[in-house]
């Protein structure tokens, strides 16, 4: 019971977020809202025991790129942007390419609602969502993409900081 | 009332519609980035309520390697913006329209 009523309270503010984020004016309340709601996926992560998978929501997300985010904002002393005079045909396609594609999501998901798996009890689901149990496939199995994930990281830190730089005039 | 696999899809599946739906809507570039990290992190809840109800590591090492591939497309992402600004002063993404046409 405690665990369905956590569920809907996160699902609640993380959607509640998301809204926040998509209509707010200003680009630091955005992030701000997408900081709460990086929060509130980290729990809900939490709700079905996948432990290490919360820490390192908070960890990466909350806590290195919404920084990175908020760091660039600060940079560019961002203000809202002014409002367009002209009618924008672009709104009225982007609301219903998006709500064409919730239903086509929707409607999937209750097509196949008769294939999903049936669920492993809880101490199973517990020791998969473990740091042991996901290092020990991290570091054997997964090895390889790990190095070059390893290598992915280097080459955007260093593509980063190149774009980023002053050019010589 | 018990919370099964359906909810977290739902909810998945609504998250991943607003983050399309914001990256159509805003003209911000760094609000349409954030708005990228709602797609990925919506795609990840589905994927550990997958991964958690099968009882299989496999899905939560992907989410793993999406969290780090978000991470190396924001800073990216962010560097690629400052440059757009540097030369345009702004990052409206109606203004930044020079191979369009």
């Amino acid at each position: 019971m405690t665990a369905s009523i956590l569920f809907f309270v996160l699902a609640t503010v993380a959607i509640a977020a998301a809204l926040g984020m998509l209509i707010s004016r200003n680009p630091v309340n955005s992030a701000l809202w997408l900081i709460l709601n990086l929060f509130c996926v980290a729990g809900l992560y939490l709700t079905v025991n996948a432990e290490f998978i919360a820490v390192i929501q908070v960890l990466v997300y909350a806590g290195a790129i919404m920084v990175l985010f908020l760091f660039v904002i600060m940079l560019l002393n961002l203000a809202a942007l002014p409002d367009l005079k002209r009618v924008e045909w672009r709104r009225f396609i982007a609301f219903f390419l998006g709500m064409g594609l919730l239903a086509m999501l929707m409607f999937v998901m209750a097509s196949s609602l008769e294939m999903l798996p049936d669920p492993v009890s809880l101490e199973t689901a517990a020791t998969t969502g473990s740091a042991t149990e996901l290092a020990k496939v991290l570091f054997t199995r997964y090895a390889m993409p790990l190095e070059i994930i390893g290598i992915l990281l280097l080459a955007a830190t260093i593509g980063a900081v190149v774009i980023a730089k002053r050019k010589p005039v | 009332m018990e919370i099964t696999l359906n909810w977290y899809l739902t909810l998945s599946a609504l998250l991943f519609t607003m983050g399309v739906l914001g990256f159509l809507f805003r003209r911000n570039a760094i609000v349409m980035l954030m708005c990228v990290e709602l797609m990925l992190n919506s795609v990840n809840i589905s994927l550990v309520a997958l991964s958690q109800s099968m009882g299989d590591t496999a899905g939560q090492i992907l989410v793993f390697f999406v969290m780090s591939v978000a991470a190396a497309e924001a800073a990216v992402g962010l560097a690629l913006v400052i440059a757009i600004f540097r030369n345009k002063l702004t990052i409206d993404v109606t203004q930044i329209n020079l191979f369009k046409y």
